[in-house]
């Protein structure tokens, strides 16, 4: 009876044991780690996306561990994206496109881990999901600011690299531009980099030399806005708000706002409802915003793009509406016809109007 | 005071000692580094130097991230120890990385042993050409092949931009500028079942031992040493100065495009436009690291991954910075320098007045 009794016990003692030991694990915080392409000082691209993460930390408090590793570059991201995965994290976002393949890569052979990959389109793993924001609407709303406040009719762009996202925001700010602006011309310079602020300061001077009294970017650093701030002429702000970088030439910018996708993203892994899927958020979901607008912009310049913004988000504007033919002429949307996403996504002309070739 | 004094024939203890003075100061500066970065300094330099060693994975890595550095370096080694400074190995890794991807391309989906060899083939000859422009400039023109070489690395990452933008752009990639993924049989296999140690690695070890055959026991060798140690001398002894410098430049090209090729049909699967990562550039730090012994070198390059990985490491596990981590890195190059001097010289201490 003792016998039987004494293991009963150690039974029930070892029972407990389990259930307190898988309770504990339970309570173990959420591991969350971020690869990001730049150093979190870049004060555009990777900041906002460190942003986000600090969103995360603040949201969950002590049920979440973040880590991150910085200035990881695309072509040797695996072992970093790969380091995080057998460290215990349970989703990881990997903030750039190059590291697409690798993600994807480190993705199969850590099926228990989630992975968030920003602006890329593969999924090849039940375990991937995808992630970006609609830039492009943003970029109409510059385009009308833009295009009314150029008094040389000259709008430089720098571009980072021919991929269909750039394009797409190129187009995009030109169409607008060239709504409220009939005689405005883009000069674009591709810098081949998302993030050199000395390449990025040296395009800025030639387009100034060039005429331009507006520039409109599309790398991470705050270098161009800077340029624009000495020499007098106006810029955005790039994927954050970077306000204080141009006080007086900044009209506005498209901040990147990750943090309500990270903080439902990690909710969902707690909750395990998280499921692979493909993100597209635009102004609407507030993936996209809008900074606030410099008051040198004349109120109705003001007003005539926060009407678009709120079109926007309201559906009632779409950024590519026809009558649009492409650069050499051929028709690419009639009239009233709207973009579907997936010319959008694999985009590789310029619209009618703009000059110059896309580098190849 | 203190002085210097030239020593009558160079060090070879402290030849030998150098590259693990400037390791452990490197360690002592870098804990300097970190203190100040508010970080506990032995925890950082664990993470760093030798934890990567218990971590089986870190070890792994540790493999792939030092074969290319090695296989440059040796070659590298050979123009260097003649007086021929080739400085743009990363744009014949370039090179040699476009040729190997080109070929593996034109026979996409063809199954096949013989295809990774005439891809390795074709990276070589890419780099070990590309390597010919300095070098037919150098002995046609008298031409500075450290110059002439390192410009060349900026024309070859443009020419890697436009041939992954157009002709070898990958059909169904959205027009992103990226080749597609290689096919298997165009892939380097793997030689340990999950981890990324591919047969490129074996490569390295390979032509650490050719190398090291080479410059001791044949006579290739010796004339390379001689031509650095005292051109006159050489062309005395019959060494055709001309012949040497193209065959050395061809031989650091040759091994910069091999692991091109590796790194491309390696780690990476496809030809993108990020696959440089200035693996041509430190190994110009590995290759002086590693005493230009090919043995030394193969060292180097493992102390030289260690700091990347465990760099990295250390940058999440403690969250110091990506550029502490590069500094340093910076810090290994400058100490190892600093301490040359003690190869060629020798400290006294000179009572005033007597100097």
């Amino acid at each position: 009876m003792t016998i039987l009794k004494t293991l009963a016990t150690a039974a029930l003692a070892l029972g407990l044991a389990t259930g307190m030991a898988s309770a504990e694990s339970h309570g173990e915080p959420t591991k969350v780690g971020f690869i990001y392409v730049g150093p979190v000082g870049d004060y555009g691209w990777s900041y906002q996306h460190d942003q986000g993460r600090i969103a995360v930390e603040e949201h969950f408090g002590d049920k979440v561990e973040t880590t991150f590793i910085e200035s990881v570059p695309e072509g040797d991201s695996e072992r970093a994206i790969r380091q995080l995965a057998q460290s215990g994290h349970d989703i990881i976002f990997t903030t750039s496109f190059g590291y697409m393949t690798p993600t994807n890569r480190v993705a199969a052979q850590f099926p228990d881990v989630k992975f968030e990959h920003a602006t890329g389109y593969q999924r090849n793993t039940p375990n991937v999901s995808t992630y970006s924001g609609r830039f492009y609407e943003g970029r109409t709303v510059q385009g009308i600011i833009a295009g009314h406040m150029t008094e040389t009719n000259t709008i430089g762009y720098i571009a980072s690299f021919p991929i269909p996202e750039v394009i797409r925001g190129i187009n995009a700010s030109y169409l607008a531009a060239k709504s409220v602006n009939p005689d405005v011309e883009f000069k674009i310079i591709w810098v081949s980099t998302w993030f050199d602020p000395g390449k990025e300061a040296d395009a800025a001077n030639a387009l100034i030399e060039q005429g331009a009294d507006v520039i409109l970017q599309h790398t991470d650093s705050t270098a161009p806005l800077t340029i624009a701030e000495e020499r007098g002429i106006y810029g955005f702000g790039q994927a954050s708000d970077m306000l204080e970088f141009g006080p007086n030439s900044r009209l506005s910018s498209i901040i990147d706002d990750w943090a309500p996708y990270y903080i439902s993203r990690v909710q969902a892994v707690m909750d395990g409802t998280w499921e692979s899927q493909d993100t597209w958020h635009g102004i609407d979901e507030g993936m996209t915003s809008i900074g606030s607008f410099n008051p040198v912009i004349p109120a109705a310049v003001r007003k005539q793009a926060m009407d678009a913004a709120i079109q926007i988000a309201a559906g009632n504007l779409h950024p590519f509406t026809g009558p649009i033919n492409k650069q050499d002429g051929t028709p690419w949307l009639a009239e009233g016809e709207t973009a579907d996403d997936g010319t959008l996504l694999g985009m590789n002309f310029y619209v009618e109007g703009i000059e110059g070739s896309i580098p190849n | 005071m203190f002085r210097l004094e030239a020593r009558p024939q160079q060090s070879r203890a402290m030849m030998l000692a150098t590259p693990v003075l400037a390791v452990i100061a490197t360690m002592i500066g870098g804990a300097i580094l970190f203190v100040l970065l508010g970080k506990d300094p032995v925890e950082a330099i664990r993470i760093i130097f030798i934890d990567p060693f218990f971590d089986p994975f870190s070890r792994s890595e540790l493999l792939v991230k030092g074969a290319p550095l090695v296989l440059i370096a040796i070659g590298l080694s050979f123009g260097f120890r003649a007086g021929i400074w080739n400085i743009g190995a990363e744009g014949q890794f370039i090179m040699g990385a476009i040729a190997g991807s080109a070929v593996g391309l034109a026979f996409y989906g063809t199954a096949g042993l013989w295809l990774l060899p005439l891809m390795a083939l074709a990276g070589m000859l890419g780099g070990a050409a590309y390597a010919m422009v300095p070098a037919i400039l150098k002995v046609r023109f008298n031409a500075n092949e450290i110059l002439v070489s390192l410009m060349l690395v900026y024309v070859a990452d443009q020419f890697l931009r436009a041939i992954v933008s157009g002709p070898l752009r990958n059909p169904q990639g959205f027009n992103f500028p990226e080749s597609r993924l290689f096919h298997d049989s165009a892939v380097l296999p793997i030689l340990f079942d999950g981890t990324r140690v591919h047969v490129g690695v074996l490569a390295a070890l390979v032509a650490v031992i050719v190398a090291w055959f080479v410059m001791e026991r044949h006579v290739i060798g010796y004339n390379v040493k001689l031509l650095g140690a005292a051109p006159r001398a050489a062309g005395f002894a019959g060494v055709k100065q001309k012949r040497l410098t193209v065959l050395c430049l061809a031989i650091s090209g040759g091994l910069a495009g091999l692991a091109g090729m590796i790194e491309a049909a390696g780690p990476f699967g496809q030809l993108v436009p990020t696959l440089p990562q200035g693996y041509g550039f430190t190994a110009i730090i590995v290759a002086f690291l590693g005493r230009l012994n090919p043995f030394g070198i193969l060292l180097a390059g493992l102390v030289m991954a260690l700091t990347y990985i465990g760099g990295e490491t250390a940058q999440f596990r403690l969250q110091l910075p990506a550029a502490a981590i590069s500094t340093f890195q910076g810090m290994l190059l400058f100490f190892l320098l600093g301490f040359d001097l003690f190869v060629k010289y020798r400290v006294r201490w000179a009572r005033k007045g007597v100097a």
